[in-house]
Order: C-alpha cells, then sequence, then structure tokens
C-alpha cells in the first residue's frame, strides 16, 4: 500500500503570488504608477509643512509671480498664494476623495454584485436592471443634479461621486460570480449545508477579488477625474480650500498671463488619473492569470 | 403498476437509500411564453435501494442520466417526479434548512478534482469547512484533530494542511475531496466518474483508497462510471442505464458472467482488454446513441440493437426479474449473450 | 512505387508494400518550454523509427511527453520564443525522398502537414470550424494541397465521408459540426485527414473523450483504413486497453524519455520496465470471477515535478525494485532480448525473479 509520505509530497513547490508579483513588475507603466502615486500621498500628506506658504495667505505684492522665481517654486496665483503648497493641499481633498469614494463604492457594488449573482433568478434580473438604469444617467449631470441640492464638502462629494461609480464595481462582480456560481466547488460547499452567506462570502467572493482590486483601482482614478470635473463647474470644493478641479477653474482667466497657474493643476490630474489607470492595468493582467481557476 | 422495490440484500433491515420512480426532466428551448417546451427525459422511472454498507455501481455513457441521477439522489436539484428515501425519511422535497441537519450523512464526489475545491483556501480550511459550517462549537484543537484524522484516512500528511489545492497533483486534490466527504463520518457516498480524471497509476490508488475507506467505516456507495473494469471490482450490484433508464441491474458477478440485455453485452464487447493476445468477437454497434430528446419508441435501445424485433417498438418494457436479483429491461427471453470475456480461461 | 487509382483519379498508395520500409526516423528529439520557473524538459531526447503500415503506440501518463512528442513532429509546439527544439525527423515520402522535418521552412511544412502527414486529435472541434459546413472543409483540405477544382473537391469529400462510415454521405456535406454527434464529428476529423493520403498518421488520444461504444467503432475504422490505405500510424494514449486492441508495437514513455519499446505482445504479456509491469498490474480487469474486492496494485506515488526531475531514473523515488545504483544516474536505453528495449538497470535480475 502506498505510504502517507510517498503520497503527501506535493507535486508543485511553487510559491503563491510569485507569479502576479513577477508580472505586475513587468508591467513598467504600472509601476511607474505605483512610485507616481507613492510620491503624490507622500508629498501632499508631508509636503505642505515643509514649505514655507501657507496655502491660504494672500500676498498681494506677490501675485503672478511665475514660477520659479522668489521662493515660490511653482509661482504663486492672483492672490499671491504660493501654487505648489496649494496644489499639494489640493492633493490631500481630492487623493482623499478618491480613495473614499473607492472603498464606498466598491463595498456597495461587490455587495450588489455578489447577491446578484448568487441568487440569480428574478433577484438578479432586478437587481441588474437597476444597476444598468442607474448606469444610463449621464454621470456629470447626475453629480451636477445633486451636487446643486447639497452642500458641496469632502464627506457629500464622496458620497455622490461613490453614488455614481458603484455600477460598474457591480457589474464586474456579477458577471465573476455568476461564472463561479455552477462551479464544483461551489456547489459542494452547498452539498455540506452551507447557508447562502457562507457560499458568498467565504466561497465565492474571495475568488472574485481580482477583479474587484482591479475594478477599485480604476474607480479611484475616476473618482478623482469627478471631483475634478464637478470642483472645475463651481459645484463642488468652495474655494479658498483647494481642489485641483476649482483650481483650474480659476485659472481659466488668465490663461495668457499666468499659464502656470493652468498648467500644474492639470498636470497633476493628468498625473494622478493615469498613475490609477496604468497600476489598473497592471494589476488586471497580475491578477487575471493567477486567479485563472482552468 | 408499481415496479416491485428490490429489496435490500440483508433481511430485515430496511434499505438505507430508496429510489422510487424517480424523474429528473429538464425543459428545453421555448420561450417565456411558449407554454409547452420540449424536455429531456434525463432520468426516467429509476427505482433502486441501496443496503447500508453496500456499493452500488452505477454504468452508462453519454446521456445515460447517471451523473443526473446520482445529483438528484443528494438532492442537488429538484426532482420533477418520484420519491426518495434516506434513512427511512422521504427527502424528495425537503428545502435547503430542513436538509442542513441530514447533509454530512450523504456525501458527494465530484469528477474533477481540480475544479471541485477552492483555489483560495487551505487544505485545512477545505477539509475543516463541514465542520465550520455544521459544527461550529467545535474549538479548534477538536477541529484540527478531526481534520487530521480525515486526512490520515486518506493518507495525506497533516503538515501539508495549509498548502493550496494548485500545489497538489489530480490524485492528492481527489483524495482531499474524499477527507471533506469523510470527515462528518458519513453513511452513504455518491461518487461521480471520480477517477476517470486520474492518470492510470493513480487511478489505482484512488479505487484501493474508497476499498479500503468502505472497509473500514461500512459507507453505502453509489458509484458512478463508464469503466466496467473499476466497477467490476468495487462493486457488489451494478445498474447498466441507457438514456435515463435502468436496463439491467444485478450483483456483479451475475452481470460480468451472463449479461440479459443486448446493451450489456455491446458495452461488455466494446470495452478493450489490456491483453494482445485476446482476440474476441466483438459486438460492434452501429449508430450513435439517440438525441435525449428524441428516444425511440418503445425500448430505447432498439435503433442500435443487433436483436431487435419489430414488438420492442411497442411499449417500453418494464425492468422484469429472472434471477435472484438479476433484472433486465428486454423483452426477448431467449438470447444467450455472449460471455463478455469470450477469451478469458 | 505504383499504386491503384482510386476513383476520380486520385493516387492511392499500394497498401501492403514494402511492409519494413521506414517511414519517419525520429533521433534525439528534445524539446524544452522556457518557463517562468525555469526550463522544462517535456521530451528527452527520443528515438524511434516508425515503418510503413505499422501501428506504433505511444503510451504514457501526464508528464510522459507523449503528446508533445507528436506535436514537435508535426512541429505544431509553441513558437520558437518559449520552446526549444532539437533532434532530427527524418521523412521519407512516397517518391523515396528523406528530408529533415525539423529543419524545413514553414511553407515546406505547411505542404506535408495534411498532406504527407496528417493528425487527428481528442477534440474534433480543433480541427473543425463551427461556421462553415463539414463538405466544405473536408474540401479545404484537398484543395489547400491538390491542384483540383471546388466540385472535384466536393466528390472526394462525399467519398471520404463514405470511407469513415457516414451514411447519407452526399446530404451530409452541408451539415455544421454542431449538428453531429461526438463519434460523427471524430469521423469528420479523419476524412480531414485523410484526404489527401497521408503517408503517417497521428492520432493523439483520439477516442479518450468518446463513449466507449463509439471508442470501438473508432478504433475499428482506423484499423480498416489503414488496411486500405497502408498508411502508418502513430497512436498516442494513455489506455493500455486500446494499446492492446490496435497497435503492432508500443512505447511506453515516463517523465519525457522513452522506457521501454517492443513489439506489443512481449512489452503487454512480458514487461520488462518496472514502470510498466505496474501500470499493467494497476489496471482492472474485466474479470467476473476475482475473489472479492481486493486493492489493485498500484504504483505508489505520483509523476516527477518536470521542473525537477530526480537525479537518476526518473521512476526511482516510485520503483519497487530501486536500488542505489539506480539513483545515481539516468540509465540508458539498453538491448533486450526479442528485439526489445529497455530504461533499466535490472531489468534482468527482475525478469529471472518473476519466472
Amino acid at each position: 500500500m502506498p505510504t502517507a509520505s510517498a503520497l503527501a509530497q506535493p507535486a508543485v513547490a511553487v510559491k503563491i503570488g510569485s507569479g502576479a508579483w513577477r508580472r505586475f513588475c513587468r508591467h513598467r507603466l504600472a509601476l511607474f504608477g505605483v512610485a507616481a502615486i507613492l510620491l503624490m500621498v507622500l508629498a501632499s500628506i508631508v509636503g505642505p509643512s515643509l514649505i514655507p506658504f501657507d496655502s491660504l495667505k494672500i500676498d498681494i505684492r506677490h501675485r503672478f509671480a511665475p514660477p520659479p522665481f522668489e521662493g515660490h517654486l511653482f509661482g504663486t496665483d492672483q492672490l499671491g498664494r504660493d501654487l505648489l503648497v496649494r496644489l499639494l493641499m489640493a492633493g490631500r481633498i481630492s487623493l482623499s476623495i478618491g480613495f473614499a469614494a473607492m472603498t464606498v463604492s466598491t463595498a456597495f457594488g461587490t455587495l450588489i454584485g455578489v447577491a446578484a449573482g448568487y441568487y440569480g433568478g428574478a433577484v438578479r434580473v432586478a437587481l441588474m436592471r437597476f444597476v444598468d438604469a442607474m448606469l444610463c444617467f449621464p454621470q456629470i449631470f447626475l453629480l451636477l443634479v445633486l451636487a446643486a441640492f447639497i452642500q458641496p464638502n469632502v464627506v457629500t462629494l464622496t458620497l455622490i461621486i461613490a453614488a455614481s461609480s458603484w455600477m460598474e464595481v457591480a457589474r464586474v462582480v456579477e458577471g465573476q460570480v455568476r461564472s463561479l456560481r455552477e462551479r464544483d466547488f461551489i456547489l459542494a460547499a452547498e452539498m455540506l449545508g452551507a447557508s447562502g452567506r457562507y457560499v458568498m462570502f467565504r466561497e465565492l467572493l474571495p475568488n472574485a477579488i481580482g477583479p474587484i482590486i482591479v475594478a477599485a483601482t480604476l474607480t479611484v482614478a475616476r473618482a478623482i477625474l469627478l471631483e475634478a470635473y464637478v470642483s472645475f463647474l463651481g459645484y463642488g470644493i468652495q474655494p479658498p480650500m483647494a481642489s485641483w478641479g476649482n483650481m483650474l477653474n480659476n485659472a481659466q482667466q488668465y490663461l495668457g498671463s499666468a499659464p502656470w497657474l493652468a498648467i500644474f493643476p492639470g498636470l497633476m490630474i493628468t498625473l494622478a488619473v493615469s498613475s490609477f489607470n496604468f497600476v489598473g492595468d497592471g494589476l488586471r493582467d497580475a491578477l487575471d492569470a493567477r486567479f485563472d481557476l482552468n | 403498476m408499481t415496479e416491485a422495490i428490490m429489496t435490500a440484500t440483508v433481511a430485515e433491515e430496511p434499505p438505507l437509500v430508496e429510489a422510487r420512480r424517480l424523474r429528473q426532466w429538464f425543459p428545453v428551448g421555448g420561450s417565456l411564453l411558449q407554454r409547452r417546451r420540449e424536455m429531456v427525459r434525463a432520468v426516467d422511472e429509476v427505482s433502486f435501494t441501496i443496503a447500508r454498507g453496500e456499493v452500488l455501481g452505477l454504468v452508462g455513457e453519454s446521456g445515460s442520466g447517471k451523473s443526473t441521477l446520482g445529483r438528484a439522489l443528494l438532492r442537488m436539484t429538484d426532482l420533477t417526479d418520484g420519491q426518495i428515501l434516506f434513512e427511512g425519511r422521504d427527502i424528495t422535497r425537503l428545502g435547503r434548512n430542513a436538509l442542513r441537519p441530514i447533509r454530512p450523512r450523504m456525501q458527494f464526489i465530484f469528477q474533477d478534482p481540480f475544479a471541485s475545491l477552492n483555489p483560495r483556501m487551505t487544505v485545512r480550511q477545505i477539509v475543516g469547512a463541514p465542520l465550520a459550517i455544521q459544527r461550529p462549537d467545535l474549538g479548534i484543537a477538536a477541529r484540527d484533530a478531526r481534520i487530521a484524522e480525515a486526512l490520515q484516512t486518506v493518507g495525506l500528511s497533516m503538515q501539508y494542511a495549509d498548502r493550496y489545492p494548485h500545489e497538489f497533483s489530480g490524485g492528492q486534490r481527489q483524495r482531499i475531496c474524499i477527507a471533506r466527504a469523510l470527515i462528518m463520518e458519513p453513511s452513504f457516498l455518491v461518487a461521480d466518474e471520480p477517477v476517470s480524471a486520474l492518470d492510470v497509476s493513480i487511478q489505482a490508488q484512488i479505487v484501493n483508497l474508497l476499498i479500503d475507506v468502505r472497509r473500514k467505516l461500512s459507507i453505502a456507495m453509489l458509484f458512478i462510471s463508464h469503466d466496467l473494469a473499476v466497477v467490476g471490482h468495487l462493486c457488489d450490484r451494478v445498474a447498466v442505464m441507457y438514456l435515463g433508464r435502468i436496463v439491467e441491474i444485478a450483483p456483479t458477478r451475475e452481470l460480468f458472467r451472463r449479461p440479459r440485455h443486448p446493451y450489456t453485452e455491446a458495452l461488455f464487447s466494446a470495452v478493450p482488454v489490456p491483453d494482445p493476445t485476446v482476440r474476441r468477437s466483438r459486438v460492434i454497434l452501429r449508430g450513435d446513441i439517440p438525441s435525449p430528446l428524441a428516444p425511440p419508441s418503445g425500448c430505447a435501445f432498439r435503433s442500435r440493437c443487433p436483436y431487435v424485433l419489430p414488438e420492442c417498438a411497442e411499449a417500453v418494457p418494464s425492468l422484469r426479474e429472472v434471477d435472484g436479483g438479476h433484472r433486465t429491461r428486454c423483452i426477448r427471453d431467449d438470447l444467450v449473450l455472449g460471455r463478455p470475456h469470450g477469451g478469458l480461461s | 512505387m505504383q499504386g491503384t487509382l482510386g476513383p476520380v483519379g486520385f493516387a492511392m498508395p499500394a497498401a501492403a508494400h514494402a511492409a519494413t520500409e521506414t517511414v519517419l526516423d525520429v533521433q534525439d528529439l528534445s524539446v524544452t518550454f522556457a518557463t517562468e520557473n525555469g526550463p522544462l524538459v517535456a521530451v528527452r531526447e527520443v528515438s524511434f523509427d516508425l515503418r510503413a503500415g505499422e501501428t506504433l503506440a505511444l503510451v504514457g501518463e501526464s508528464g510522459s511527453g507523449k503528446s508533445v512528442t507528436s506535436l514537435a513532429i508535426m512541429r505544431l509546439t509553441p513558437s520558437a520564443s518559449r520552446v526549444k527544439v532539437s533532434g532530427s525527423v527524418q521523412f521519407t515520402d512516397g517518391e523515396g525522398r528523406k528530408r529533415d522535418l525539423l529543419q524545413l521552412d514553414l511553407d515546406a511544412m505547411r505542404r506535408v502537414r495534411g498532406n504527407e502527414i496528417s493528425m487527428i486529435f481528442q477534440e474534433p472541434m480543433t480541427s473543425l470550424n463551427p461556421v462553415h459546413r463539414i463538405g466544405d472543409q473536408i474540401a479545404e483540405a484537398v484543395t489547400f494541397h491538390q491542384r483540383v477544382s471546388a466540385r472535384a473537391a466536393l466528390v472526394r469529400a462525399a467519398e471520404l465521408l463514405d470511407q469513415v462510415g457516414i451514411s447519407d454521405a452526399r446530404r451530409r456535406l452541408s451539415a455544421y459540426p454542431h449538428q453531429l454527434s461526438g463519434g460523427m464529428r471524430q469521423r469528420v476529423m479523419i476524412a480531414m485527414a485523410l484526404a489527401c493520403n497521408p503517408r503517417v498518421l497521428i492520432a493523439d488520444e483520439p477516442t479518450t473523450a468518446l463513449d466507449v461504444t463509439v471508442q470501438a467503432q473508432i478504433l475499428e475504422l482506423l484499423k480498416e483504413l489503414q488496411t486500405a490505405t497502408g498508411m502508418a500510424v502513430i497512436f498516442v494514449t494513455h489506455n493500455l486497453g486500446v494499446v492492446a486492441e490496435i497497435a503492432d508495437r508500443v512505447m511506453v514513455m515516463y517523465a519525457g524519455a522513452i522506457v521501454e519499446r517492443g513489439d506489443v505482445v512481449p512489452v503487454m504479456t512480458r514487461p520488462l520496465m518496472p514502470y510498466t509491469q505496474g501500470l499493467l498490474h494497476s489496471v482492472p480487469r474485466l474479470d467476473p470471477d476475482a475473489p472479492g474486492r481486493e486493492p489493485l496494485e498500484a504504483i505508489p506515488g505520483n509523476v516527477p515535478d518536470p521542473l525537477q526531475p530526480p537525479p537518476g531514473c526518473a521512476f526511482a523515488p516510485r520503483c519497487r525494485h530501486v536500488e542505489p545504483a539506480c539513483e545515481a544516474a539516468v540509465p540508458v536505453l539498453e538491448q533486450a532480448d526479442d528485439g526489445r528495449q529497455v530504461r533499466c538497470r535490472r531489468w534482468r535480475a527482475i525478469d529471472e525473479a518473476q519466472r
């Protein structure tokens, strides 16, 4: 009879996750994205305390100082406020809203998606049609309408943006869960007497993590962009508080005379959004094969 | 009009599992609005019993309904018609909650060991899942003890409990599945082609494991397979299915010595034997297996049967007893069907 | 080589002519995959010859390299960046010309594939396009290699369908693959493979996915076709019963190398290599009189990890007759008696002990 030790040797001793990590690292843009994000986060947290200027301090004598003169690395705006420190403070706002909105929308979207995918039938139809209906709303208009009724601050903006971002996550999760639903290991769990909740959260959800992470990352990019839109249009973060969006709004009238007022906020938005998109792409490639159940 | 239910070979004791006129029909095609849809009769009027500790083999090819029957028996699906009795209790219409306390006693082993394990769970979590679901009161130490015991029964060491399924070979994964099925000490196991996806040398290991488990724990089994040789090795009785019906059922030795249904004869004849010196006269069936959507009228096998008579088309033959415990669904009494193993001495 | 002219003027090779002529001569064929975890040697210096009109079975389990061997002969392995193929495959065509298939450029190889050497697979849908009619697909196999009109090709297609046992061939030409059963699709794939009267047919597990009664039909068909056309067949399988049914010679592979080779009767009735012995003993037999439910003689352990092969004999970790010398160095393929070759250091001693 075969001995236990002869049988027990696993056939392939490969460390988990090593493949995914290596695949991610081959994605140069994704690595660039990670670096850029880390830099931005670090800079917005620590930066303002290192810069001798205050973001709200008005200094008319030094207004429209072009960079990098008079100690202002990125110049000053029409009220003489240092642009760099305002950029970093705005970064705090935009990034916080981005991450927070991502968290809320991912959590909510995942719940909807898992329930729809697991229960199927009428439940799925109802939930997914709801998702479809929500997706039909032109996002910007929805945001603007909501923002017009609500006092726009960081919290409310986060909620509004989350409310218009959760649908994508729900779609992705529902698709993944639906394809996993009929797999043998799910049936095996049900044969053990597992309740719906157990199957959804202990068996199905861990297998959908890959697409969820990817969707979440892309949601951050979207959220940052949406916040910029809304603030640019004047319905988001209100001045004097700085946000990349409202700085752009501010810079409109001075495009000819002080272009740096528009260039830097624009660059920051582009950098932030692209970085998250690159990371999302990299994660998608890295995790796809890793979480392949075939 | 009810078909005689075959009583357990052990006298007096009620059967562990009893299937009465099971039907599993699936609707095919048609839209929400169309009233009458075509039905695939995956399982049609199947009745049998399994006694405690007995292993019943279920043999058939594609479209025979054997997999569907195995799943229906464990209530993985809702039956179209018929009754299932488990430990004397009618479980046909029980809901999920009512079934939960019964589940630990009847378990299922899937064909594909790669697909029946959650790739994101460790062996410990997988084998311990039944305990987590059914016995949340058990402490970690007690749980680990039972996991270790289950793993040992299947020949795996506890030191690999924290590995993931993809680190194991096919045979080892199947062992993990069996450990998971055994940890709650079931009295009945349905194994759906448990060795078909494995390498030949590993198949023997798993078959031996099942023989061992069966002997040590007296578990009754429904062993579904297309491989007659494996079935003959492991099972006490064998049922042969064709297009949703049992066409022959008998104790293994009887069936192998003298089959009474032309399809069974053809099955034996078709199995290639690993002995090049044996030259048998083969019964090669013509044609393909008919579509389950449009089975021939009367005896479903008549379109390929070498012994067909006009009467075969008239009505579906009933499963009649020809010998002690040997039943066949062929109307012909006069056939002497070939020894399946002409060259064997 | 004079052959008979079949219908519509297609030249048919003479059956059973020059029975000992070598059609394929494989020397030191090796296939190495470049993986994330290092090089994976799937086929290790495999050498064999295939004679006209014979059926050579390639038997092995997963990781044996049998499928990769057949793919490598057909130059169907993945692109050069991830796979390294070395060795030579000398193919002797109908006119006696010898060419090394591994050295041919892709165009020349395409002219050989489907024409002089054909291949059929486990899953017929790998060869069949679901959106084209089967008649058109078979005809395409003809016109790709031969200058005939579309009409003539269709006629040939009907002939082929007839030859593979599909009744009502003319009507079937306009069927789509999904309208056919698994067994019939497999026949269509065989028809496509036979379209240009190949010298060699490589069959990679063609019956594994089929029901046992259908498998019996297909094996009968292949035997008949081989007798009629005189082509040589390499039959890759893991099923020992199938080997006994159809093979003239058999080659057993383990962990990428040949471990035993010879005529089918001696190899299967008196195997010399412990792995072959183990395989034959672990297969349950259709024996109604076997006492009780005795355990089978299973081979313990698992196939070795191809990324970390054992230093000596690949089968040593699982072998009942292992001794230290076995683990020191890889044994060579030795000549045993009755024309056989075995890759085992101790085959003589084991054979003696078992007499």
